[in-house]
Formats: C-alpha cells, structure tokens, sequence
C-alpha cells in the first residue's frame, strides 16, 4: 500500500468517525432542543430580568435622559423637574403610571401614592416647576428621591441583586448594607443554609446506620427492608407532608400520646421543627441508597483482616469501614443538601412562618408582591449555589453513579 | 456471603444495638404512612385516633372521606387531569430520554459529560426558578393555563429520571450481541427489535414509572402555570391542606400510597429481572 493510498484511507477513517460522532448527537439532539426550549431557555430569561429594568427608562423617557447628566450630588438639574413634569402628565393620560409607580415603590418605600397623587395634578403644573412638585409633597424636595429615580432610571441595574442581598443606596450612589437586625434576605439564605446543613447532617446520623443494618443482612430480609425504604421514597410528598401534619399538629397523634402519659403538648409542626423532621423524612433514601451500594462493595474480609491483625473492632470499623464507606454517604449527602437547598412545599405548607426558606420568598415576589426583578436576582443567587454544588457532585461524585433506588 | 456475626461475638453486641437503632430510622421513615391509612377511615372529622378507633369497636371506623372523593366531582375531575397529564408526559420523556440515553451511552458522543449533566440538570434546579421561568415563558407564548404547557413543563422535569436509569441499563449492555445479530444476518431494525428492545425495556419501563410519579406528585408547576382546568390531584391536596384540612385528604393520601406501592413493586420486579439478565461486573 503506497503513501498515498493510506493517507486516503486514514482521511476516509476520520470523515466516517465524524459522522458516527454526528449520528451520536443527532440522537442527544431531540432531547436536548425540547429542554432547552422549554426548560433552560425560560429559565434564563427569568433570571435576565434581575438585571435589566427597561420601566423608567421607557416610561418616563425624558426624565431619565435628563438625569442620566446629574452627577446625584446635590439637587437635581432644572431640565429634570421640567421634564418629570411632562413624562408624569403624558404616564397619567397613558395609563402607564401605575407600572411605574410599582418599579419605584421597590426603590423606596412610598413612591407609589407619590408618583401616582404628583402624575394626577401634573397637567396643571407651571413654572418653576420645582415649586409646583414641593408643593404636592415636599418630599420631592429630598435629593434620595431623585437619586432614586435616577438609579432606576439606567435601562440595567444591579439593584435587584443588591436588594437581595440587603444592600441599598443613598442618593450619590453609595451602597450600604443594612443593619443584621433589618437584614430580611441575607438571613434568609443564612437559614436555608443552615436548614440543609442540619437536615443533610440529621439524613447522616440516621441513614449512616440504617443503611449499614440493610447491608448486612442477609440477602431475603435485605430486599425486604429496601423496599421498605423505597415505599416512603415514593409516596407522593404531598401525601407524606399531610401524614405529617397528621402526626405532629396539636391535637394530632404525637401530641395525643405525650398528652396520654402526662406530658405536655408540644409546637411540633407550623414552625421551624416541622420543616426540619418533614425535610429530614423526605430527603433520607437519598443518604440510604448511595450509602447502601458502597457498603455492599466493601469486602468483609478486610474488617475481619483488621481485627485479626490486632486492631479492636472498633478501630477496625473506624480506620478501614468506615473510609471505605465515606464517598457513598458524602455522595448522598451532597445530593440531600443541594435538593434541601431548593425547598419549597414542605416549608410553605409545615413550615409556619419561622421555617420558611428562600424558596419560599422567591414565590412571595412572584406570586404576591410581584417584585420580579427581586424574585429574580434571589433564585440567580440560589441557582448559582445550586449549580456549583452540582458540578462539584458532577465531577467528585460522577453522574453515572446517581441512582434512583 | 460469610456472615462476620457467626464468628465475632462483639459484633452480637455491636449488632444488636445497630438494629435496634436502625429499626428505630425504619419506624420513623414508615410511620406517617402507616398512621395515615388506619385515620382514613375515622368516624369523626378528627386526625387523631378516637377511643373508638383505639379499642377496635366498628361504630369508630367509616367510609365517610372515600364516599367524599365519589361525590366530590372536583377530586374525580383532577384524577382526570392528572392521569392524561401524567400519562402524556411520561411518553414524551420516554421517547425523548432514552433515544438521548443511547446517544450518552456511546463512546464517541461529544462533550459527553457537559451534556449528561445538562439533561439531569432538572432533577437539582430549585422548582421554584424552573416554574418561575416557565412562567414567563409560558405565558408569553400562551402555553400558560394550558394541558399541553403543564405537559411540557412535567415532560422537562421527567426527563433527568428516563434518562438516568437508562444510560444506567445501557452501561451493563454488551453491544456485542448487536453485531452478533448482524453478523447473523438480521437487519438493524431486527437486531434493535429482536435484541436491544427486549434487554433495555425493564430500564426503560422503570424510568418511564419514575418520571409517571413525578408528574403524578407535582405541584408547583401546576401551581404557577396551570389554571382552573388543570387541577390536578397535588393541586387539590395543596389548597386541602392550605385551606380547610379535612379527614377526606387522609383518603385520597391513603389511595396515593396504595397506588405508588404498586409503582414501587412494578419497578422492583423489573430491577429483579434486569439484574438476572446483565453479568455481573
């Protein structure tokens, strides 16, 4: 075979390899389009809306070009007051104020019914205008509430993840964060860190052993237990948060029974309790299951070559079981911590108010305040938790070793 | 396998000990659900075991909540929902997951770990961000308070399950045997019949149940995009609890868990017949 020919025959090796590599992604390809369609796309638009802000740069277009040349120092330039004036007046006719009053209102606190009583009289406002706006409310005469405007003004911000993070800002642009006692969010993520710190913690201490006991039964009461263990993990979280409620209300069963030999009934469920034992209930199989396979791939020869080397059982269990074990149960409890992480319906429904977790406050700003952007800028925060939590589990732990049951 | 407890004594000890705390984990882990059926059928509007109930007299049981589902067409209606819901989205997670899982399984698939780990991607994304986008989304393109965008958001969160125990059965599948039946003289479409189909489908009908009782169980998707025609059976559970908690909730829960029981059992007796047909390695 000369040169030529093997050169041609290694091109058309290549080219073949190409196209089994292509035929190989067109079977991904489906699956993959139809996620990013309605999966990660919508996700990534939800959190762009954390950063960009088009309402008072559109709606009041005027006001906005003329603060954008204020340094925020000071009182605000003439051009400002003539054209808030006139983006107000046009807002009310249009039926746009509303929407800006809400976008303002997330700045301060009390710029609705400002916004809203100054845009119904601006049609009636004459020069100097400054007047005319203090003569609605002297509020207009504080630089704050022009630096407001002004901040929100930019057609992006990074506001909402300050908020989120319970910084806010003075007019000149400074940002502080608010005192620990204030702090609504930054305690929030506090506490949900905490909750999945001592839930994956608790899932340890109880599935650590648990799982030990299954593996080493003998093969019959072994598939028996497992099941055992698997009928709660798949019993529908709605039904097993009722069974809790169940259980642990005031008058429910456990209460009964501490009532009946004596004791006193305790505050079991609506508040941070109830949250931690549902949390705990639920996310337990994952600390069993990957526990449980690493366990089984632990030769019992090695244990009893320990004790036979003179090691105490102990010392045998602690120096050569127990590190042999130790990925399983950290694979597991990676998993309980970055599910825990992301809570929302055991906490909203057990939770009362002391266990909710950020979830829950995103949902708050989705569903009742309808602060978007802020709702947005928490689950980016949380996301992006998540999301290096899991490459961590992805790379440490590999992705082919999660299995369910 | 020996058994170490026959030849070490202290491990009688260290044994007992473990199983009377392991016994204890178990108990904990089955004891909602082991109260939750004997309530279901009290006489009384409570959620605590009357002195009737506790002393076995008959006048303390009743099918009271379960004649409440039948005459309540709203839990019927949600049954509804929630079986078409289910029952469309588990194929399309199917059909999607697996033909990606044999893609994923290949050694010559590009970038495969950034894709795997894109496509399970929905089991750890907080449900509250993935329905939150969805929300937008949907509504921008008026899938919002519709079947299909609730199918579509079940489908997406499905997915991870298919595609997980199948690249798991893949991974035990001796793709030798293909070429055996090639080389025998079977077309592909033969071989993927005769040969592939009947290896992997105790995988694919697991993951397939996986993703059938996750759509089953969800909630806060229905909740953010579904409307008032989308009720599903979580739903109504949800606003039962929020709203006024009465036994009747303790009925249908007590279906649910006869039901995922049967999921449970289907899947291990697959897993057992999977398990008998791979080598081991």
């Amino acid at each position: 075979m000369s040169a030529h020919q093997g050169a041609k025959l290694a091109e058309q090796f290549r080219q073949s390899g190409k196209r089994a590599r292509r035929g190989t992604f067109l079977l991904v390809l489906p699956l993959l389009a139809f996620l990013m369609a309605t999966f990660i796309f919508p996700i990534g638009a939800m959190l762009n809306r954390s950063v960009e802000d088009p309402t008072v740069a559109t709606l009041l277009p005027r006001t906005a070009a003329a603060l954008r040349s204020w340094n925020g120092k000071g009182r605000p330039p003439f051009s400002a007051y003539s054209a808030l004036a006139d983006d107000l007046k046009r807002a009310n006719l249009e039926g746009t104020i509303g929407k800006v009053a809400t976008r303002m209102n997330f700045e301060r606190a009390g710029m609705r019914s400002l916004l809203i009583k100054t845009a119904r009289v601006a049609h009636t406002f004459e020069l100097p205008y400054a007047q005319a706006f203090n003569a609605v409310d002297l509020q207009w005469s504080e630089p704050e509430l022009w630096g407001a405007l002004r901040h929100a003004s930019a057609s992006t911000t990074a506001g909402y993840y300050a908020s989120a993070l319970d910084y806010s800002r003075t007019a000149d642009g400074k940002w502080h964060q608010r005192a620990e006692e204030d702090q609504i969010y930054v305690t929030l993520f506090i506490r949900t860190l905490w909750v999945a710190g001592v839930v994956t913690g608790l899932c340890f201490l109880l599935g650590y052993p648990l799982a030990y006991f299954i593996a080493h039964l003998d093969e019959r009461s072994r598939n028996l237990v497992l099941i055992l263990v698997l009928l709660p993990f798949w019993t529908s979280l709605l039904v097993r948060t009722t069974a809790w409620i169940a259980l642990l209300q005031t008058n429910g069963v456990v209460n009964d029974t501490l009532a009946a030999f004596g004791g006193e009934r305790l505050d079991l469920i609506h508040n941070m309790t109830g949250t931690l034992i549902a949390m705990t209930h639920i996310l337990l199989p994952f600390m069993v299951l990957p526990a449980y396979s690493v366990m089984l791939s632990v030769p019992p020869a090695l244990t009893r070559a320990a004790i036979s080397l003179g090691a105490s059982p102990w010392t045998a269990f602690w120096r050569v079981y127990f590190p042999m074990t130790l990925p399983g149960a950290a694979a597991g409890g990676l998993l309980v911590f970055i599910l825990a992480l992301g809570y929302y319906i055991t906490p909203a429904l057990v939770g009362g108010r002391t266990g909710q977790l950020i979830s829950n406050m995103i949902e708050f700003h989705m569903k009742t305040s309808l602060n978007w952007g802020l709702a947005a800028a928490l689950g980016g925060i949380l996301l992006g938790g998540v999301v290096v939590l899991y490459i961590l589990y992805a790379r440490v732990v590999g992705l082919n070793r999660l299995r369910l049951g | 396998m020996a058994q170490p407890k026959k030849t070490f004594r202290w491990q009688n000890v260290e044994a007992g000990v473990n199983r009377g705390y392991a016994i204890g984990v178990l108990v904990f882990l089955l004891a909602p659900l082991f109260v939750i059926v004997p309530l279901s059928f009290n006489a009384e509007p409570y959620f605590s075991f009357t002195d009737k109930m506790l002393t076995l007299n008959p006048d303390g049981f009743s099918l009271r909540w379960y004649r409440d589902i039948i005459d309540n067409p709203q839990w019927l209606e949600a049954m509804g929902n929630s079986l078409i819901i289910a029952i469309a989205s588990t194929a399309l997670a199917t059909v999607l997951g697996t033909l990606a899982a044999i893609g994923l399984a290949r050694s010559n698939m590009p970038y495969r770990d950034f894709f795997m780990a894109l496509l399970i991607s929905p089991l750890v994304v907080p449900i509250v961000i993935a329905a939150a986008g969805m929300y937008f989304f949907y509504s921008s393109v008026g899938l919002a308070q519709t079947t299909l965008g609730i199918i579509f958001a079940h489908t997406a969160l499905g997915v991870p399950f298919v595609v997980i125990t199948m690249t798991a059965t893949l991974s035990g599948f001796d793709r030798n045997l293909i070429k055996a039946a090639l080389s025998l003289g079977a077309n592909p479409m033969t071989a993927f019949y005769r040969v592939t189909l009947p290896l992997v489908a105790p995988g694919m009908i697991s993951g397939a149940l996986f993703a059938f009782a996750a759509s089953f169980d969800e909630v806060v998707t229905v909740l953010f995009l579904g409307g008032p025609e989308q009720r599903t059976i979580p739903r109504q559970m949800w606003s039962g609890i929020r709203e006024q908690i009465s036994p009747t909730i303790l009925a249908v829960a007590t279906i649910l868990i006869i039901f995922s029981s049967l999921l449970l059992l289907a899947v291990e007796m697959l897993r057992r017949r999977n398990a008998a047909h791979t080598p081991q390695r």
